[in-house]
């Protein structure tokens, strides 16, 4: 085990490279997938008919699969039906499409958790079903859906993992090229790598539980 | 539409790899159920020292992607990739579980264990008899939905080789050049595992809802 020479300023500026890369596939896919998932998730609330059941089903398939088996999908098997998608975007298309059907269902019980008194009263003091939606119903359960969308937001940065089987220049892949030049470097790079992504998904955990206790 | 010749003419393949997910993601069930008790109690137990360490494995795994932990028995204790991804789900999931575990026991009401110990009984005594019969119920449902995580995490055996389902199907794409069906018949398999599975855990959060 070679500590000195696995931690070379080159080699530490190479990791911090592909985090950084992690960092930000982890973001635009959870930014996407907070907006498709929303999307989903009102619909679905408001039992529009036809569009939720299908929407229904299509979560619960999505939500059932092997996240690595969408990478697989999206990178090496939509090339077949002519949607050819370069590394980065595979990457967070797969990732976009696993995390909103999870988001998905984060938002619609947080909609559901709103006491329905509150829909009711909104309703007869005049408002339409959407006004009662956007003005009442969604700012509480907004507040109570952040811890959940915290802890997805930590599941989707060490998911993103998954995508070294697409070479995406990722934090993990960036690990794999500097042990991949010396046996001596694997145990060090890996310890280096955990504690990386330890660090930030440790820190996020504890924001979470603050925002948790801070609601009861 | 689908080509069913790539499911009939590789039926073998795809059922031994399907077996080999079932026996891997059931031993890691297992093994990472009486890991994951034995991690909860040490968080929980009045002994500060083990309350650390429980705490520190917990954090600790939760926070690192599942891929290390089994590049470290693959690549660093060079175990073969069955072993490697089952023995990591198995760690992995145990940090979940004895999250789960820890969250069902102290959802007991307090007064619970403190009548136990004044009618007598000895801390462990009060545990087994008294809190974990009730915690187990609330359990239950968490449980389920590690275990669904489990099968589809599972399909990580594919990257260190570990002979399972989605290595198979790999296997079969790069046999027959063809992707787009292969993954299809890959996705059906590992829902005939995970949906029912769903429903299970589905039924009975709304069973024990409806019995509190």
């Amino acid at each position: 085990m070679d500590f000195a020479g696995a931690y070379s300023p080159d080699n530490l500026k190479f990791l911090l490279e592909g985090f950084w890369v992690t960092l930000q596939v982890a973001f635009i896919s959870i930014i996407l997938s907070f907006i498709i998932g929303g999307l989903v998730g009102i619909i679905r609330y408001a039992k529009v008919p036809v569009l939720s059941q299908i929407l229904a089903l299509i979560v619960e398939t999505v939500r059932n699969l092997p996240l690595l088996l969408i990478i697989f999908f999206t990178y090496f098997a939509l090339p077949e039906v002519r949607i050819k998608l370069e590394i980065i975007p595979a990457a967070i298309v797969a990732l976009t499409i696993f995390e909103s059907a999870m988001l998905s269902e984060v938002i619609r019980s947080g909609l559901k958790s709103v006491d329905k008194g509150q829909m009711e009263a909104a309703r007869s003091s005049g408002l339409s079903y959407t006004q009662a939606l956007i003005y009442i119903i969604l700012p509480q359960a907004l507040r109570r859906m952040v811890p959940p969308i915290v802890s997805q937001f930590i599941s989707l940065l060490k998911d993103t993992s998954l995508a070294v089987v697409i070479s995406l220049p990722e934090l993990t892949h960036h690990g794999q090229i500097i042990y991949g030049q010396s046996q001596k470097f694997l145990i060090p790079i890996l310890i280096l790598v955990a504690l990386m992504y330890f660090i930030v998904n440790y820190s996020l955990s504890l924001v979470a539980q603050r925002l948790e206790l801070k609601r009861t | 539409m689908l080509d069913f010749s790539i499911l009939t003419e590789n039926l073998d393949m795809y059922l031994l790899g399907f077996k080999n997910t079932i026996m891997s993601s059931l031993i890691a069930l297992v093994a990472s159920l009486i890991l994951g008790v034995f991690v909860a109690i040490m968080r929980i137990a009045p002994i500060k020292p083990l309350n650390w360490l429980g705490t520190a494995y917990v954090e600790f795994i939760r926070n690192i992607p599942l891929l290390i932990i089994t590049f470290f028995f693959f690549l660093g204790l060079k175990l073969s990739g069955l072993y490697a991804g089952t023995l990591a789900l198995t760690i992995y999931t145990s940090s979940f579980i004895a999250e789960a575990i820890r969250a069902g026991i102290l959802s007991v009401p307090k007064g619970q264990m403190e009548a136990a110990r004044s009618s007598g009984l000895t801390y462990g005594q009060a545990m087994r008899l008294v809190i974990l019969p009730q915690a187990v119920k609330i359990v239950i449902p968490p449980l389920g939905n590690q275990f669904i995580n489990l099968v589809k995490n599972s399909s990580i055996l594919a990257v260190v080789a570990g002979l399972d389902l989605m290595y198979h199907g790999d296997l079969i794409s790069s046999r027959t050049f063809v992707v787009f069906d292969v993954y299809i018949f890959v996705a059906a398999f590992y829902l005939i595992l995970t949906i029912p599975l769903s429903l299970g855990v589905g039924y009975l959060e709304k069973r024990l809802a409806k019995s509190n």
